[in-house]
């Protein structure tokens, strides 16, 4: 058993960053070959994306019943094309996707299996791994014993370069599987542009806000910025944005270059979530607030002024540059 | 099979043949429900670094099994039928089992058992699904998107791989149709949301927006007391524990902290100078704008 395979998602014709973060890390690990599987119409069509990485064969299980997803024909497809390619180490991406998949196919071929995992080295033919554990209040280091040995990756934290390799060969594994049980009968697009779990920079509101229409001047900072929205638990407890908004512990774990945090006081709870960030600011008009033990930069004052002021100095600066 | 109803009355459930002519059918549900650290909780490692510090952890249900609870209290409400709540942990978790059970859940099975206390998730999915394995009937398993302690979400399709059941994780609404055995679930995914349709029995991964998890009230709190708590080993589960921690996959070397952040730059005064100046320490000292 040797080299490595990446499972790849396919979502709205794309594949996902996070795939082609996975591709970049099992070229990096040195493991022999990699290749990737892609499921679904179009799946052809990344053979020049990962090649460039330096992925040398593509999988593709193109037609019905790989053209919408259903965990268990999906996690059937998986523990086939592992039984024949062998690889030492398979890698998902630790979206819900990934999360609902590398765990199943784990339980299909008794393989361990390490999840959201942000740091992975080779160490000889093994792989030292790194995980947060608490919302990221501490790191766990893992071994996975046997193979293969599954890990899924957190997006946004492997770079993934750029890359002059040749198209990865297309190939067709034979696989069967039966009837699938769960299938996807729909999806819906969210309103909001950028998907926070994958934004590099998110403006986020607590309920220093007051109410909902004072969002908008989130909206106008964020489309300055090219961010994400986000908030506190309470704010999206209370409505005032979707529950999709809400960042912390039991919310999204974001990992953004910048993180700007506006009216939240900085409760363990919205810290844990955010802790991964490069570069968090905190605005509140509480010179006390634990944001500011947390943050790079912070401004005290009322976030009605203040947001104003750091949206034109921001939109002043990005127009002169 | 006796139920607990909403009112608390208990009853007696006709067969479900009898039920489903009338548009009903008795549903039994498993709710997979684990004991985590409070989310205050400042985590701490031990001196060596080999583990959590878990003295003064106040420990609390999962809160993402709150909402697995809750489903499955109204799904039995509408339905007619039984809850049981099914945990493996030490001796604290009885507390967070009694917990589920005040929010209105008709008994338990416990398997306490420190011998295979360092199993790793494809373990702790097997002794799961031997203690679910004692009992016939079930119509759904339901558990928490995640645990948030070790954040795994790998328990969810770990037993329904087991059990081959299919499943959906990350559920923020769910339709069932007793009857006819099916299921229509919405689920959250990165940026939109997916509906899923899949048959019972099922496993199902409850997400925050599901529902709102009730309080306990008082008389529910004394009632839990009197309900039944079931506990089992892994050996009477019929597993063997030598094979189990051979079986270990997932290795746990050690834990780290995070790295210190560094000193804050915290300005104040006039807004817009504030501002221009932080526009100017992201630009040139933090180099993301
Ligand atoms: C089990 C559990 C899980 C939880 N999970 C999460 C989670 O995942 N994410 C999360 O965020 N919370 C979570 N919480 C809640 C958390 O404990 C806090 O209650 C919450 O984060 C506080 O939100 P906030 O900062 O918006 O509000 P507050 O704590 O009320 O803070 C508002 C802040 O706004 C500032 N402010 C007010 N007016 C102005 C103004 N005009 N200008 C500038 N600043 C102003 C105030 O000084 C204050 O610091 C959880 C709680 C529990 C019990
Ligand atoms: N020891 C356990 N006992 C019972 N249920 C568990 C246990 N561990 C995990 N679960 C269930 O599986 C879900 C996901 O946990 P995890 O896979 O650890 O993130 C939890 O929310 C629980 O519903």
């Amino acid at each position: 058993m040797s080299g490595i395979l990446v499972v790849l998602e396919q979502f709205e014709g794309r594949v996902r960053r996070v795939g082609l973060e996975a591709c970049a890390t099992a070229v990096r690990l040195r493991h022999g070959s990699v290749s990737a599987l892609a499921f679904g119409a179009g799946a052809d069509a990344v053979a020049e994306a990962v090649g460039a990485l330096g992925v040398e064969q593509l999988l593709v299980l193109p037609d019905a019943p790989f053209d919408r997803y259903s965990s268990d024909a999906f996690a059937h497809a998986v523990a086939e094309v592992v039984r024949q390619v062998e690889p030492s180490l398979v890698l998902f991406g630790a979206t819900a996707f990934g999360k609902d998949l590398a765990p199943r196919v784990s339980g299909l071929l008794k393989a361990g299996l390490a999840s959201d995992v942000t740091g992975i080295e080779s160490d000889g033919d093994d792989v030292a791994i790194v995980r947060p554990v608490y919302a990221g209040k501490a790191f766990q280091r893992v071994r996975i014993v046997g193979t293969p040995k599954l890990v899924s990756l957190r997006p946004n934290v492997q770079p993934v370069g750029v890359g002059e390799g040749p198209a990865a060969l297309v190939s067709r594994p034979a696989v069967e599987v039966g009837a699938p049980r769960a299938v996807v009968t729909g999806t819906e697009r969210n309103d909001e542009t950028v998907e926070l779990t994958e934004a590099s920079r998110i403006v986020s509101g607590g309920r220093g806000m007051k109410a909902s229409e004072n969002f908008r001047l989130l909206d106008r900072l964020a489309a300055v910025l090219g961010a994400a929205v986000g908030s506190s638990r309470p704010v999206a407890d209370e409505g005032w944005v979707p529950h999709s908004y809400h960042v912390g512990q039991t919310g999204k774990v974001v990992s953004p270059d910048l993180y700007v945090a506006v009216g939240i006081s900085g409760a363990i709870q919205h810290v844990a979530g955010i802790s991964n960030s490069k570069c968090i600011v905190a605005i509140n008009n509480d010179p006390d607030a634990p944001i500011f033990k947390v943050a790079n930069y912070g401004i005290v004052g009322d976030l009605f002024q203040v947001v104003p002021a750091l949206t034109a100095a921001l939109k002043a600066h990005l127009d002169a540059s | 099979m006796h139920r607990a109803g909403c009112d608390g009355t208990v009853g007696v459930v006709a067969p479900r043949t009898k039920e489903a002519r009338e548009g009903l059918a008795a549903m039994k549900i498993a709710v997979l429900v684990k004991q985590v650290p409070d989310t205050a909780t400042h985590i701490q490692l031990a001196a060596d670094g080999s583990a959590i510090n878990t003295a003064g952890i106040k420990w609390v249900l999962n809160p993402y099994d709150e909402f697995a609870i809750e489903e499955a209290l109204k799904l039995r409400d509408q339905h007619t039928g039984e809850v049981v709540l099914v945990s493996f942990g030490p001796a604290r978790v009885e507390e967070a089992i009694r917990q589920g059970l005040a929010m209105g859940a008709d008994r338990a099975i416990w398997v306490s058992d420190d011998g295979v206390a360092d199993v790793d998730y494809l373990g702790r999915a097997q002794i799961l699904v031997a203690a679910l394995s004692q009992e016939a009937d079930w119509d759904l398993v339901l558990v928490g998107k995640q645990a948030v302690d070790d954040d795994a979400a790998q328990t969810g399709p770990l037993v329904a791989a087991l059990l081959d059941w299919p499943q959906a994780m990350v559920v923020l609404g769910l339709t069932v149709d007793a009857v006819g055995r099916r299921i229509t679930a919405t689920r959250e995914l990165e940026g939109a949301t997916q509906t899923v349709e899949l048959p019972m029995p099922a496993v199902l991964g409850a997400q925050r927006g599901l529902n709102v998890p009730r309080y306990p009230t008082l008389p529910n709190i004394m009632k839990a007391k009197r309900k039944e708590v079931r506990q089992t080993s892994a050996a009477a589960l019929g597993l063997d524990a030598a094979e189990l921690a051979a079986d270990c996959r997932v290795v746990v070397e050690g834990y780290q902290l995070p790295p210190p952040r560094p000193e804050p730059k915290v300005l104040t005064g006039d807004p817009a100078e504030a501002a221009a100046t932080l526009v100017k320490l992201l630009h040139s000292e933090a180099q993301i704008i």
